[in-house]
């Protein structure tokens, strides 16, 4: 029936198998079928951004995709970025930065980021403000996410933080 | 009670909450999966006023993975309205306020008539929410339609069309509070001005929408609720009557929270529906707002139209503030006076005359009702007074910042006692505050005022427009009742906290460990903390008006202090001397001047239990656990003062924030890291009010506003950088000198801004005292 | 929101889709990036039953230049083309506008020819394709025809593509390599769709303007070009007094929308001022390499 459709795909470095309805959003497709609830729904009509995942490496929102368009994907949530315990950068680079409060649109946000940075290895705050307007917080007046942007960038660098200078 | 040591209060410690949140290991109510859960979709009016002729659910019924449907008609059958959920009125409050209160109960789901687009007629269960919105559309409902109220002032009118049709008015609250005689001072004045300001609205909008769900477990009769809410305390005991269960058999809690900000502060419908049909289906009930139905049936808030006279001297001193105001609550009141008399008492500000009146009036309207929303009536009042200060500065031609010099309340007069009580019926007194040192502050920060008008005429020479917008404003925080506190001893000696305070993202777990942590000596990863759950602490309050860090840090001092005083028995005991002569250090307690004798916490809790081989001196009670309340005297008064140095682009009409400064105090800062995120969020807020942020509706009460591409939540390229400075009066009303802190940096930047474009277009002598302020305002004022 | 159901189809190849339009008519709807039409689905504004997925069609996605003109096929991402160093070479108009689009997230799906075949009426890619006199192939059932940038907007929302027929390639004339170009927008927010948008390009010589070309996107209910603006350059210098007249025929030619957004005079007045803030910037730009 072309209103179910089966889905194979690779979350977190897993391979799942499984069918869904076809009008099965992304977001829901990985939030009930995968039990992966660390991706929110803020919307529902791709505004927010709080959805957002990274498919194929790519943010991308998840309330406005079908789960049947992840076929063959290689997706990547809030669940997976940590390695063996470990924050990644730009999640360490927000938990020192007091860059989150509620916690709600802290996932799409990381998965705005990670992309971005991938594109703009060194970016300017004007850039990274830009960035970041894809995606909604009505905790933190953006302040402090995007100080954490930018130490996550110089992190991802190599730079050392300036607090470590002074100790030299 | 042993000094509480200043180790954590005072550190920016990172918080225990983020390694959950960060890795997606949160659970929010839209995570909660329950063996057979039922996923709820409610049917909603599309029309504002109307009489419900028939609600048809045939075809829902029918329709595929549907369990069960009821509409408002049969439901009313069933079940009483939401019961009257207005906080109580202290008796203190209402001996002295003239008042007069109506009190429309909202159904939970409309059966007589709907009253705003965005009610809520019928609720569908089905074993999926796509299943429950495929039958939604399948409903049908005959609505008779009534002519609208969307104008207060209009719905005052007689002959105008009634929403409650019991009352025979529109006019829900009437109130008037006053001090020295403002007739007369107004007639001698010197000068006066007279003014309509409109602040308009606009909502909360968390970024995670409301949710409820609920099981009934038959084996004990008890029903769980989960809600993302502020106030869980609050909802069991609504839910206890509308369920006629014992609140002994009612758990209600919040798990992580996106966000209320006061929209979640209080008891919704749905929160008391949910558990009502879990029971009646025997499966568990789950509803998740989508964003679509927030923006209808969550509260706005604001609105308010203030008509407002005052008379001042020469100098720009006020003498008198006359204000006649109105509030268009929407359909229903869920929080009473709340609002209207916050914004009453706020008019004042930081500043010192004698002669002031105020009446209110709340009128029910077709609208989405209008509940609290960081602020919380604060904004309004603030908008009205601030830019009373900027017009008198105009009338004069004074500089605005002078002339709030010479109104503030010097430190010399602090505390102030203002003349009018609070709501918790208390005198209000401004107890401790600098109010002209914080515009010394912002002024310097923004690099001198002579410099900055300097700037201003060679940039006007040069058609360039600079602006300079001021807002302050002194606000209530820590209100009363009470909050509670649960202290207690864990076995492992590590510190176990149960509160009445429900977080939504302010880092309670890691403030109150803070706390914890400096009146027991121990470290905040050795402090457990339960929060938002009537299963941990029986009484409780709930965490809206910038509360929880005042009273549930007073009620942890009074649990401690008991519990310390039997610690120090025990040990004592133990120890064979005195309790005078021993101290808490690193989780334990050991005599003063002796390092190294010491008994750890764990040891003290294992002696206190009862029963055999318990090592209690005689009199002392068993187990090492303290419940206490702190029920604060009134309320304590934190304060900031906001500037912002603005450039108009005439000709689009936009404006660019060059520099936002905040001065702040909430007294003792208990982690600054959190305060000052609470700041920049606020204030993101107050600019997205003012500049963005609108819940518009046309004349037939439809709501123009059904997703985020029409209601324009700021963000990031929209904000400024903030620049925040701190000055520190410690609260002389709770022990730990904390202000609340949450809900303040939203109060100012409205009439910031408004004051900011009217002195950057001076030389046009424009006006701007109502909100929103829009480019296409801003351009044509620009074209005059 | 939770969106209706439909059959759902994924076809591989151009051929594939031809026969499901074929087949299922007006009752099926064409999914691209989805950045529209599932927010639309999700509201229930949109309810279709039959959805012909295009994001398995290799054939439909790339960037290529033959013969002086970069073809890029409908499906090609947002994404890609904002990265495209042919486009950043050839097109750099495109290349300026593409970043107004949405957010890098949503351009991570949404396609170039998903957005022309929306007609958004503040969509910045249709007036970049007016300006650039770019054209579209398409594809129906009895083969191919191109249309071109003029004549493929007929109203808000609405092209000149019939129901059964695929919009699957855009094509742009490689912008001269002494073109002067600018775009401008103005919105309430970053990546909010434009209330008015104006971007141009110039050819300047001997001081003189050869070509001029203007279009708008969110000032009326489909992005045109501004013929009058540029009859007041066409053949005379591009300076301070020309680009005024030309902003001033700008504004009084458009017929702009008045919605809650903007009221038609501000409309009219913002395409004024964007008319001769895009020129200013375009004469000032360095040439192209």
């Amino acid at each position: 029936m072309a209103k179910t459709v089966e889905i194979h795909l690779k979350v977190n470095g897993k391979n799942y198998a499984g069918h869904c309805e076809s009008r099965t959003l992304m977001a829901d497709f990985l939030r009930e079928h995968l039990n992966l609830t660390g991706t929110h729904i803020g919307c529902e009509h791709g505004v927010c951004g709080v959805c957002t995942i990274l498919v194929n490496g790519e943010a991308v929102r998840s309330c406005i995709m079908l789960a049947a368009q992840a076929e063959g994907a290689e997706v990547t949530t809030i669940e997976g970025l940590s390695h063996q315990g470990q924050f990644h950068p730009v999640q360490k680079a927000f938990h020192e930065n007091h860059a989150l409060q509620c916690g709600f649109c802290t996932p799409g946000m990381l998965a705005t980021v990670i992309d971005f940075l991938k594109t703009n290895a060194s970016p300017t705050e004007a850039e990274v403000k830009e960035a970041l307007s894809a995606v909604l917080c009505r905790c933190t007046g953006y302040q402090n996410i995007i100080k954490a942007v930018m130490a996550a960038a110089a992190d991802m660098r190599g730079e050392k933080k300036l607090g470590a200078l002074a100790d030299v | 009670m042993s000094e509480v040591s200043g180790r954590f209060i005072g550190k920016s410690m990172l918080r225990k909450e983020d390694q959950r949140l960060l890795t997606g290991k949160g659970e929010f109510i839209a995570d909660l999966k329950l063996p057979e859960m039922l996923h709820a979709a409610f049917v909603r009016s599309r029309i504002a006023h109307g009489r419900i002729k028939s609600v048809d659910l045939s075809r829902a019924l029918a329709s595929p993975g549907v369990v069960y449907a009821i509409a408002g008609p049969d439901l009313a059958k069933l079940l009483p309205p939401v019961p009257d959920t207005q906080l109580a009125l202290p008796r203190k409050w209402t001996s002295r306020v003239q008042h007069k209160f109506l009190n429309p109960q909202q159904p939970l789901l409309a059966y007589d008539k709907v009253r705003h687009v965005g009610e809520a007629i019928a609720v569908i269960l089905a074993e999926s929410r796509y299943l429950a919105e495929d039958a939604a559309e399948l409903v049908t409902v005959e609505i008779e339609p009534l002519p609208v109220v969307v104008d207060p002032e209009l719905g005052l009118a007689d002959g105008c069309p009634v929403l409650h049709e019991q009352y025979d008015t529109n006019l829900i609250g009437d109130f008037s509070v006053e001090k020295g005689n403002v007739e007369l001072s107004l007639a001698t004045a010197p000068h006066r001005l007279k003014r309509r300001f409109y602040h308009h609205r606009y909502a909360a909008i968390p970024m995670e929408c409301r949710g409820v769900a609920a099981v009934h477990d038959t084996r004990t009769d008890s029903i769980t609720i989960w809600s993302s809410c502020q106030v869980i305390h609050w909802l069991r005991r609504e839910a206890s009557t509308v369920l006629k269960l014992p609140e002994a058999r009612i758990r209600s809690l919040a798990l992580d929270v996106g966000g209320g900000f006061g929209v979640k502060g209080h008891v919704y419908p749905e929160d008391l529906l949910i558990p009502v049909l879990a029971r009646e289906v025997g499966r568990p009930v789950k509803w998740i707002e989508d964003r679509h139905e927030h923006f209808m049936s969550s509260c706005h808030s604001r609105d308010q139209t203030h008509d407002v006279e005052v008379g001042f001297d020469d100098e720009g001193r006020l003498l008198a503030f006359r204000d006649e105001f109105i509030v268009d609550c929407g359909a229903w009141n869920p929080i009473g006076s709340g609002i209207a008399y916050n914004t009453a008492v706020h008019l004042p500000g930081p500043y010192k005359f004698d002669h002031f009146a105020v009446r209110s009036r709340i009128v029910v309207t077709n609208k989405v009702p209008n509940a609290p929303y960081r602020g919380a009536g604060r904004p309004e009042a603030t908008f009205a007074m601030e830019r009373v200060m900027d017009l008198i500065a105009t009338e004069l031609g004074v500089d605005p910042a002078v002339v709030r010099m010479r109104n503030l309340i010097p430190l010399s007069e602090m505390p102030y006692r203002l003349g009018i009580p609070y709501r918790d019926g208390e005198p209000i007194v401004y107890d401790s505050g600098d109010y002209p040192e914080s515009l010394r502050q912002a002024l310097s920060a923004i690099g001198g005022l002579e410099a900055f008008r300097e700037r201003q005429k060679a940039a006007r020479a040069q058609g360039r427009f600079l602006g300079l917008g001021l807002g302050c404003y002194v606000e209530g925080t820590g209100v009363g009742p009470f909050e509670s506190a649960t202290v207690r001893i864990d076995p492992s000696g590590k510190i176990y906290l149960a509160g009445g305070a429900c977080p939504q993202g302010q880092g309670m777990e890691t403030i109150f460990s803070q706390i914890v942590a400096d009146t027991w000596k121990v470290d905040p990863k050795d402090v457990v903390v339960a929060l938002a759950d009537t299963s941990v602490i029986s009484i409780g309050f709930g965490t809206i008006a910038s509360r929880s860090t005042v009273n549930l840090s007073g009620a942890i001092y009074n649990a401690s202090e008991v519990l310390q005083k039997k610690v120090f028995a025990i040990a004592a005991n133990i120890l064979e001397c005195s309790p005078v002569d021993l101290e808490l250090r690193n989780g334990a307690v050991g005599l003063v001047g002796v390092p190294g004798r010491e008994l750890p916490l764990a040891e003290i809790a294992q002696a206190a239990r009862p029963g055999w081989d318990n090592e209690r001196p005689e009199g002392v009670s068993a187990g090492l656990e303290e419940t206490a309340y702190f029920e604060p005297p009134t309320v304590t008064w934190a304060y900031a003062m906001h500037a912002a140095l603005i450039e108009v682009d005439a000709e689009l009409g936009r404006i660019e924030i060059e520099k936002y400064v905040i001065v702040h105090d909430c007294g003792v800062v208990v982690n600054p890291m959190l305060v000052e995120g609470q700041i920049h969020g606020g204030a993101v807020q107050g600019l997205g009010g003012v500049l963005l942020e609108e819940m518009a509706y046309d004349s037939e009460g439809q709501l123009l506003v059904g997703s985020f591409m029409d209601y324009l939540v700021p963000g990031a390229s929209d904000v400024p950088h903030m620049e925040l400075k701190h000055l520190h009066f410690p609260s002389l009303l709770n022990p730990f000198g904390v202000k609340g802190v949450g809900e303040g940096s939203a109060i100012a930047p409205p009439v910031v801004i408004a004051n900011a474009v009217c002195d950057a277009l001076s030389h046009l002598k424009v006006e701007f005292n109502s909100t929103p302020i829009k480019p296409e305002q801003i351009a044509r004022a620009s074209w005059a | 929101m939770k969106p209706a159901a439909f059959d759902y189809y994924a076809p591989t190849t151009i051929d594939d889709v031809m026969v499901l339009l074929r087949r299922h008519g007006s009752d099926a709807r064409l999914l691209a990036g989805g950045q529209t039409l599932l927010p639309m689905m999700n509201f229930r504004l949109a309810a279709p039953e039959v959805i012909i997925d295009l994001n398995r069609i290799p054939e439909l996605a790339f960037i290529k230049v033959v013969e002086g003109r970069v073809h890029i096929g409908a499906m090609t991402r947002q994404r890609a083309v904002e990265f495209s160093p042919i486009v950043a070479r050839d097109l750099p108009l495109l290349h300026e506008a593409i970043r107004m689009v949405g957010h890098l997230p949503t351009r991570s799906r949404g396609t170039i020819g998903g957005s022309l075949a929306n007609a958004d009426s503040a969509a910045e890619i249709p007036m970049v394709l007016q300006v650039l006199e770019g054209e579209v192939l398409v594809r129906g059932p009895n083969g191919e025809r191109t249309i071109p940038a003029a004549d493929l907007v007929l109203d808000a929302m609405t092209t000149s593509l019939a129901d059964d027929e695929l919009l699957a390639e855009v094509r742009f004339p490689v912008m001269p390599s002494d073109a002067r170009f600018a775009v401008e927008e103005f919105s309430r927010r970053h990546g909010d769709f434009a209330i008015a948008a104006v971007a141009a390009m110039l050819v300047v010589k001997d001081g003189r303007c050869e070509t001029a070309r203007i279009a708008t996107a969110g000032v009326s209910s489909f992005s045109s070009r501004l013929t009058a603006a540029e009859g007041a350059l066409e053949g005379r210098a591009v300076d301070s007094g020309t680009i005024e007249e030309a902003a001033k025929s700008a504004a009084e030619a458009v017929e702009p929308v008045s919605d809650r957004n903007a009221s038609e005079e501000y409309r009219r007045h913002l395409t004024k001022v964007l008319t001769a803030r895009v020129l200013k910037r375009a004469t000032e730009s360095r040439k192209l390499a």
